[in-house]
């Protein structure tokens, strides 16, 4: 009989554990840390190939290539996008830093004018940026969303995707500690 | 009538949805047989900004980069898996509507079944268990005979011994 009663126990525990794994996961999101709903399967892989014209006003844009030899920082950004506008003061003071250098991907831009515009208004941290009209690079980097950023070792390879805004916690939690640990290598 | 115009509009309204590719006339290859295959590409990839639509049944203009570049893909002679293989290399098996049976999704293909069947087998116990306890109003058969007394036993056996004769 014993036996019997603990049966009957088994769809409450499970209910239990559910909820308990559920309410572990909220309580990781509320508390900042990071939980990648769709992780990226390009970490510790090379970066893929392509190449971005120049937006306008640049002299020229960049690829794969621009990337080897040093630790990077590639974002993906667009005029349209409202979390990079909050993202981006971040980016203007990284690059006053000096921290990393910081490639741009201008991503889906109707208006060719937009991408150039939107960075005179709010302060342009790139060291180079390319126009991303079709989303190459983009889906060349599995790309849902915008703001997305990915941190680049030496050797060109992905060393980290960072989906959603950059932020002050975000950056002395992770990818300072990261880039800096790159950069030594 | 009001009503017969009633229905058909819910019909076209429920149906309709299903009918409209969001393939737009611009994306379509000039060759016949090689949007054919974009397009069976196009229906085993996810849109990735809508979750659970293929991309070439999704508006967002992620899939319509996405159908263009499946159909880039196709042009530069890539096979059908190529092109998926391209896809899942930078999406993961995410961006596959039909995810593969590996390692990783062991849990997602065998669960279901697995909780079914374990339910089917706890459904049978549980009847073979009733029928199997003695007393009650709805007793079968099968618990009657198990309650049979030696006696009675030998009086059943020897009736059905004189019916075969």
């Amino acid at each position: 009989m014993g036996m019997k009663r603990f049966l009957y126990v088994i769809p409450l525990l499970v209910l239990l554990a559910v909820g308990g794994f559920s309410i572990a996961q909220l309580n990781r999101v509320g508390s900042g840390q990071a939980v990648n709903v769709l992780p990226s399967v390009l970490i510790d892989k090379a970066v893929p190939e392509f190449d971005l014209a120049a937006i306008q006003g640049r002299e020229r844009g960049w690829g794969t290539k621009d990337l080897l030899g040093q630790v990077t920082l590639v974002n993906i950004f667009g005029s349209w996008c409202v979390a990079c506008q909050v993202e981006h003061p971040f980016l203007v003071r990284i690059k006053e830093q000096g921290l990393v250098p910081i490639y741009g991907i201008d991503w889906r831009e109707k208006d060719l004018q937009a991408g150039p515009r939107w960075l005179a208004k709010f302060g342009d941290p790139y060291t180079l940026v390319g126009d991303d009209p079709k989303s190459h690079a983009a889906i060349a980097f599995g790309v849902t969303g915008a703001p997305e950023s990915f941190v680049v070792d030496k050797q060109g390879v992905i060393r980290y995707k960072q989906i959603g805004p950059i932020n002050a916690q975000v950056w002395e939690q992770t990818l300072w500690p990261l880039i800096s640990e790159l950069q030594q290598q | 009538m009001k009503l017969k115009a009633l229905i058909g509009a819910l019909i076209l309204g429920v149906a309709l949805p299903f009918a409209a590719a969001a393939l737009e006339p611009s994306e379509v290859l000039s060759d016949p047989a090689l949007e054919a295959r974009a397009r069976e590409v196009g229906k085993q990839l996810r849109c990735v900004v809508c979750q659970n639509q293929s991309i070439d049944d999704s508006n967002a203009e992620l899939a319509g980069d996405m159908r263009l570049l499946v159909r880039e893909r196709i042009q530069a002679g890539d096979s059908n898996s190529e092109v998926l293989a391209y896809m899942v290399d930078r999406y993961g098996d995410y961006v596959l509507l039909n995810p593969p049976f590996k390692a990783s999704t062991v849990v997602l293909w065998v669960g279901p079944p697995a909780i079914g069947i374990l339910g089917l087998l706890w459904v049978v116990s549980f009847y073979r268990r009733r029928a199997g306890d003695a007393g009650g109003d709805d007793v079968g058969q099968t618990s009657q005979a198990a309650t049979l007394s030696d006696e009675e036993r030998r009086r059943l056996n020897a009736l059905l011994k004189d019916d075969n004769e």
